[in-house]
């Protein structure tokens, strides 16, 4: 299909879609905080105190903008493109998570709610909101897979230390998609004064419109660190996609330059061919989930089926629609990575740079691994180094067989 | 006139109301569904609601999101529900059955597929929880033409404005969420029940059936003297699940709830 003509900043259109996908499918207690919501965003987002709000939390908070770095040696090791790491991982509190919860936490402010809630799968969203909830003064529940509560312990505590409430949910598979369904069920239960943080591009519009606006600032000092830089734009981008929230905010600022290849990774699991993996946009069809439609993980008969990766943050049977979108017209390639590839790039980052990426950002670096060396030493690929390993030292080490 | 229509204009010359129990299809299993059906019938339901199990019920309580649970322990798929409702229409040509659901088993099956399947089963409405009137432009479509209702929820929340957009587009009954929260939530507040469905009524001309929160006789005679229909869901699938070791007990169970609630609310 061509790709020439669309503008990629007027969408989604009025209505939250991206194509077929998007949409606002949704019980309809919700519908009019949803149009709420995406009222109170539209006058927001323009809003000159609401913007310089953002920023500066952003840059005094975050600590962005986030060093756009040439890893030099590991591109000689590599011996192809130059590759170029874009640090979200040294954002406060670890990873790109925070840039969408300063945003939402502010619109929460602004709209006079005093309860934030939010979803997690490998609790960097959770711990993200709790930051965010305990700065602005907000009570903050957040709900994760009682699975999760145990392999993520670590992030559980952060965000106990943090004020929040952790409530481990057991019902399903107990991981990061029945966290959502208990988060909507508190959001309708509580609608009148509590405001859903959702931690990545996907769920019923405005969300995956305004998650993605707010991890855009990824993608908006990528493209000029490129040019400062390297004097161009970068040849591909490459990024893990879960729900996908970190690989929209790198590419959506790239979408109209047609020369900058972007490759989406998705989490392979024991690889894709074994069905037990998180790879809808590889192996996956259209569906209706969690107020959106987008490509899912599900079952002859439509029923939601479990997910495998290692990596708990890429542990979901969705996407964002616009990725669905994005991959339907062929504007991204999406592509899948194993666990065990994933885990031999975290080791070879590590020993090559001194840079400890999270298991979810080492898909996408064990895909650059393999696209390096198709291209030339004049080329340049970024990654979107979207956290730091730290959170997955306990569950490394165990893969390792060593009881820390 | 469709079923559902019919049954609304005979129960409302009979100045009486409906009585709409909700299971979930397949539950405790899927030899039990089609013989409760008529049970509840006999009993004194004029509507039933069918739930089709989903593997993410998010508008579902504790409750109701269990019965899921169960049905999907044998796969209950939608394939098996429309089955179920063909197997009931031969010996029931009269009760109206609604799907209740979420959307996706419907895409997968598509939307073409299954309104024809639906059709021919002898469903008369679909509810889908997940489904506001916004996106259902295709489906709608073609359930109408197929002579298949749409089924639309409001809630507390619902503006007037959306409240008129809604009912432009129902057709069989508007179903009003007596509450903001999930099924089987704790408290109605009878009063303010009365006072949405008044508003509701100056805007619309469907039938208003209301649910969430009906727990007993006591409440549904007082929900059934301000609306046209009560709903009962979750008390009705909190009793099979304690009886779901002995489908048995549920046939018996099961009719002796709604024999309260229907004489508690022709009573009044």
């Amino acid at each position: 299909m061509s790709t020439s003509k669309i503008d990629y900043s007027q969408f989604p259109d009025a209505r939250g879609h991206f194509g077929i996908h998007g949409g606002r499918f949704v019980s309809e207690t919700l519908m009019a905080a949803l149009e709420e919501l995406e009222q109170a965003y539209r006058k927001l987002k323009d809003d000159p105190a609401f913007r310089a709000e953002f920023d500066r939390d952003l840059a005094y908070y975050v600590g962005r903008p986030s060093p756009l770095y040439h890893a030099e040696r590991w591109s000689r090791m590599l011996g192809g493109a130059q590759v170029y790491l874009k640090r979200e991982d040294l954002n406060h509190t670890g990873a790109h998570k925070v840039n969408n919860t300063i945003g939402q936490a502010l619109l929460a402010k602004f709209l006079g709610k005093p309860r934030v809630i939010a979803e997690t799968g490998a609790g960097q969203h959770g711990v993200a909101s709790a930051t965010v909830a305990a700065r602005l003064g907000l009570k903050c529940q957040v709900y994760m897979g009682a699975e999760d509560v145990q392999r993520q312990a670590l992030n559980v505590y952060r965000m106990k230390l943090l004020g929040a409430e952790v409530i481990p949910v057991t019902s399903g598979s107990k991981t990061l998609k029945d966290a959502m369904n208990e988060a909507l069920r508190d959001w309708v239960t509580n609608v009148d004064d509590t405001f859903y943080i959702i931690g990545t591009v996907a769920g019923p519009h405005p969300y995956p419109m305004m998650v993605r606006d707010f991890q855009c600032v990824i993608g908006r000092e990528a493209r000029e660190q490129s040019l400062a830089q390297t004097g161009k734009l970068p040849d591909a981008l490459v990024a893990c996609v879960g729900g996908g929230s970190n690989a929209i905010g790198l590419f959506h600022p790239f979408l109209n330059d047609e020369s900058v290849q972007m490759y989406g990774v998705e989490a392979g699991g024991d690889g894709v061919e074994t069905g037990r993996h998180a790879a809808p946009l590889n192996a996956g069809r259209p569906g209706v989930l969690h107020g959106n439609r987008t490509y899912l993980m599900e079952d002859a008969d439509g029923q939601i089926i479990e997910t495998h990766s290692v990596s708990a943050g890429l542990d979901y049977p969705g996407v964002g629609p616009e990725h669905s979108w994005l991959k339907d017209i062929g504007r991204v390639n999406y592509v899948a990575i194993n666990d065990d590839e994933a885990m031999s790039a975290f080791y070879e980052l590590t020993r090559a740079e001194g840079i400890m990426p999270a298991l979810e950002s080492s898909h996408a670096v064990a895909y650059a691994k393999k696209l390096a060396p198709t291209m030339r030493p004049d080329q340049t690929i970024v990654i979107n180094l979207s956290g730091r390993g730290d959170k997955d030292i306990l569950t490394i080490a165990r893969r390792d067989g060593i009881t820390l | 006139m469709s079923r559902i229509a019919e049954t609304f204009s005979r129960l409302a010359a009979a100045k009486r109301k409906a009585l709409i129990p909700y299971v979930t299809a397949g539950d405790p299993d899927k030899a039990t569904t089609v013989p409760l059906m008529h049970a509840m019938v006999a009993a004194g339901a004029d509507i039933i609601e069918l739930g089709v199990p989903f593997s993410d019920p998010m508008a579902d309580g504790p409750v109701i999101a269990l019965a899921h649970e169960r049905a999907l322990k044998h796969h209950t798929s939608l394939r098996d529900v429309l089955a179920m409702v063909a197997e009931f229409r031969r010996t029931d040509a009269a009760t109206p059955v609604v799907l209740m659901g979420y959307l996706n088993p419907v895409e997968v099956m598509g939307y073409e597929r299954f309104v024809a399947a639906a059709a021919q089963a002898g469903v008369d409405g679909l509810l889908v929880v997940d489904l506001p009137p916004e996106e259902a432009g295709d489906l709608a479509v073609k359930a109408r033409a197929a002579g298949i209702d749409m089924i639309y929820l409001l809630a507390p929340t619902t503006t007037d404005e959306r409240i008129a957009l809604v009912a432009r587009e129902a057709t069989g009954y508007l179903y009003y969420v007596s509450l903001k929260g999930v099924t089987g939530a704790s408290t109605l507040d009878v009063g303010e029940v009365a006072r949405k469905v008044e508003t509701i009524r100056n805007i619309a001309r469907l039938p208003i059936g209301v649910g969430f929160g009906i727990k007993d006789a006591e409440t549904a005679a007082a929900i059934g003297r301000v609306s046209d229909g009560v709903v009962v869901g979750s008390a009705l699938v909190g009793k099979i699940a304690q009886h779901a070791a002995e489908p048995a007990r549920i046939l018996e169970e099961i009719p002796g709830v709604l024999r309260q609630m229907r004489s508690a609310m022709d009573r009044t």
